[in-house]
């Protein structure tokens, strides 16, 4: 792709505003309260669109459109029944607990309502996390920008990592919050018109469904396996996934989703961001509806791209192929970005798609540095110090932890399978995490020995699963098996939401026979943080629409709409 | 007090939207074979460009803003609920 004086106009307005922000805001960081949670002051909807765009990282726009090409609509199943009912129930049960408990952090709950050395566990291994995901996408970014437009990979990732860092250094969270909202109508203006090129090329709706019935039958799967989200879910062989619809809904729409949505800082540091308990509640409510149509615009794109490869349209789009002769799919969203748009709107595209980079890199440091101020350096390295110091660490952080990600992606170009193992240990500690806030937060009994030992057990045995079973086709090593295979799972997806259901499993069982067994504490020390002992949160905003319960029975309600059309 | 949000973000897109509609005008009309024969910098510059107007009107009645702890009664609680811990341990 060749970039024109226009697209790089456009580039570069876009990196003014970003920065600019960064700068208009500086003033406003006198305490860490103001740099770490942006003074709880914010309007429930700026927060809202900032939830989802610190999740809208490049990982979704590049793998969502990936998936779209190789699975099809059931693609969406990781919208609508994975995200949508967590972020309800993070909504309507949990938030009464973070934003209530006056906690400054995910870990900080866990430290409120357990013990300290849950809450040590947590945030290191949460800091750690964090700070790598940065580095593999600034990585992905790095690879991706190479491939398209031929940049050297060290300049597009410092590029990226300098922009970031004085953004967050200057205006910490409210400076990411602020971004996160234009990132977000960034990304849609930069997409949009991609879907309907696209569209259009593929000769509407039904002509994309008629050539999806052909990439259907051709692969072997029934006419509809790529349009239709639930009949092939049936059996594992019968859909391109490899999944059965029990597997779908335990592991992707329960553990998975729930522990994400749910107990993830990155995203939940928006909603204690927001200005009241209301505004902190509807927050991922406001989240869910755009997030609800992000299928059409991140899915939608890689089925088109799929669809036009095996007949070709108009325009003579097809994906292209890798060495080995299979096809590209991550590169089915950037390759349509070049093929359709002009000069202009790539530059727009383009754009959009670094955007998509930043929002999500900006998520992990700003995570990632309240985490370590708080509750790691606050906690265990020193005491007691003034407002100010941990101002000052929060800045230092900020620069640590990018200097960090930007290491971690130049590690990550020598071994590529040091990142793959990370990412499968982080799925490991993750897993089990829902089941301690779930009984943490609505069984008062659990105790604190309880949840650590429970996290602790659900993390041997996601790791302990994984050693003992792989997926089909692939050897024994970094995909599973490494002790012996004892089960073959039809794909690697089933492999993981089945090792996600197990380590919950394991969590709950040892979290609840542990802390049965120790002593609880008193009932007066936890108000405030369990369900059974907390005053219900009064819905007292006067307009309908901005009341929690009734936006999430809409919201639900979208979300069944929306999986009954594309049944 | 501070700055609304939606004054940067109608900025951009008036500008963005500028640069589109003016570049689609202008620029050379054989590039829109690759999109279907639409020319698509001047339709979408001119959506971006209403886009960024609406965000910038709204934007001047400033309401849509973060502001500092001391003038924000959640963040206030927050920083006491916060003086009390640290004075307990």
């Amino acid at each position: 792709m060749n970039l024109t004086f226009v697209d790089w106009t456009i580039m570069v307005i876009y990196f003014a505003f970003v920065l600019g922000i960064g700068v208009a805001l500086k003033r406003y960081m006198k305490t860490s309260t103001d740099f770490f949670l942006s003074g709880r002051s914010i309007p429930a909807w700026i927060t809202g669109l900032a939830f989802i765009s610190a999740n809208l990282g490049a990982q979704e726009v590049i793998g969502m459109g990936a998936s779209g090409a190789k699975y099809g609509i059931a693609t969406s199943h990781f919208y609508w029944i994975g995200a949508i009912p967590a972020m309800v129930f993070v909504g309507i049960f949990m938030m009464p607990f973070y934003y209530g408990s006056r906690a400054r952090s995910v870990p900080e709950y866990l430290k409120l309502r357990f013990d300290e050395k849950t809450r040590g566990l947590n945030a290191i291994s949460f800091a750690v996390m964090t700070i790598f995901s940065s580095g593999i996408s600034l990585y992905a970014m790095g690879l991706l920008l190479n491939v398209l437009l031929g940049w050297s990979f060290s300049f597009s990732i410092l590029m990226a990592a300098v922009i970031v860092l004085i953004y967050v250094f200057m205006g910490g969270l409210t400076s990411a919050i602020y971004n996160e909202v234009l990132q977000f109508f960034l990304i849609v203006f930069g997409f949009a018109p991609l879907v309907f090129l696209g569209l259009r090329d593929a000769g509407g709706w039904a002509g994309l469904q008629t050539r999806l019935t052909d990439v259907a039958t051709a692969n072997g799967y029934g006419s509809g396996a790529w349009t239709h989200s639930w009949q092939y879910m049936g059996a594992p062989t019968s859909n391109p996934m490899g999944v059965e619809w029990f597997g779908l809904a335990m592991g992707l729409g329960f553990v998975l989703s729930f522990g994400y949505w749910c107990t993830d800082f990155l995203v939940v540091q928006r909603a204690m961001a927001a200005k009241s308990m209301s505004a902190a509640r509807r927050t991922p409510l406001i989240a869910a509806v755009p997030k609800m149509f992000f299928p059409f615009l991140v899915i939608l794109p890689g089925m088109i791209a799929i669809a036009l490869t095996y007949k070709a349209g108009g325009s003579g789009f097809s994906l292209p192929k890798k060495l080995d002769g299979t096809f590209n799919y991550d590169l089915a969203i950037p390759m349509m970005l070049g093929h359709y748009f002009p000069s202009g709107m790539l530059g727009v595209g383009l754009t959009a798609l670094m955007a998509s980079f930043m929002s999500g890199m900006a998520g992990n440091v700003t995570a990632f540095n309240t985490v370590w101020t708080y509750d790691i350096y606050q906690s265990y390295i020193k005491r007691g110090a003034s407002d100010e110091h941990y101002l000052w660490m929060g800045r230092m952080a900020t620069v640590f932890g990018i200097a960090v990600s930007v290491a971690a992606a130049y590690v990550a170009t020598r071994f590529n399978n040091i990142m793959d193992m990370l990412q499968l240990i982080f799925a490991f500690v993750n897993a089990p995490l829902f089941a301690t806030f779930l009984l943490g937060m609505f069984w008062k009994r659990t105790t604190g020995h309880g949840a650590f030992f429970g996290l602790v057990a659900g993390t041997v045995a996601a790791s302990i699963h994984h050693g003992l079973t792989l997926p089909a086709g692939a050897v024994a090593g970094i995909k599973g098996g490494w002790f012996a295979v004892q089960h073959i799972y039809p794909s690697e997806m089933a492999q993981n939401f089945w090792t996600a259901i197990f380590a919950w499993t394991s969590c709950f069982v040892v979290t609840i026979l542990i802390s049965l067994v120790t002593r609880a504490r008193k009932e007066s020390e936890l108000v405030g943080l369990v369900y059974s002992l907390t005053e219900r949160p009064k819905d007292d905003e006067r307009r309908w629409f901005q009341r929690p319960a009734t936006l999430a029975v809409l919201v639900l309600l979208a979300a069944v709409i929306l999986n009954i059309i594309f049944w | 007090m501070q700055l609304d949000i939606r004054l940067p973000i109608g900025l951009m897109f008036l500008l963005l939207g500028l640069v589109l509609a003016v570049f689609g005008l202008v620029g050379d009309k054989s590039q829109y074979k690759s999109s279907l024969g639409i020319n698509v910098n001047l339709w979408w510059g001119l959506v971006m460009l209403g886009f960024g107007l609406v965000m910038f009107l709204l934007g001047r009645r400033g309401s849509a803003t973060a502001r500092l702890t001391e003038d924000s009664p959640e963040g206030v609680k927050l920083e006491e609920k916060e003086a009390e811990r640290a004075a307990e341990s």
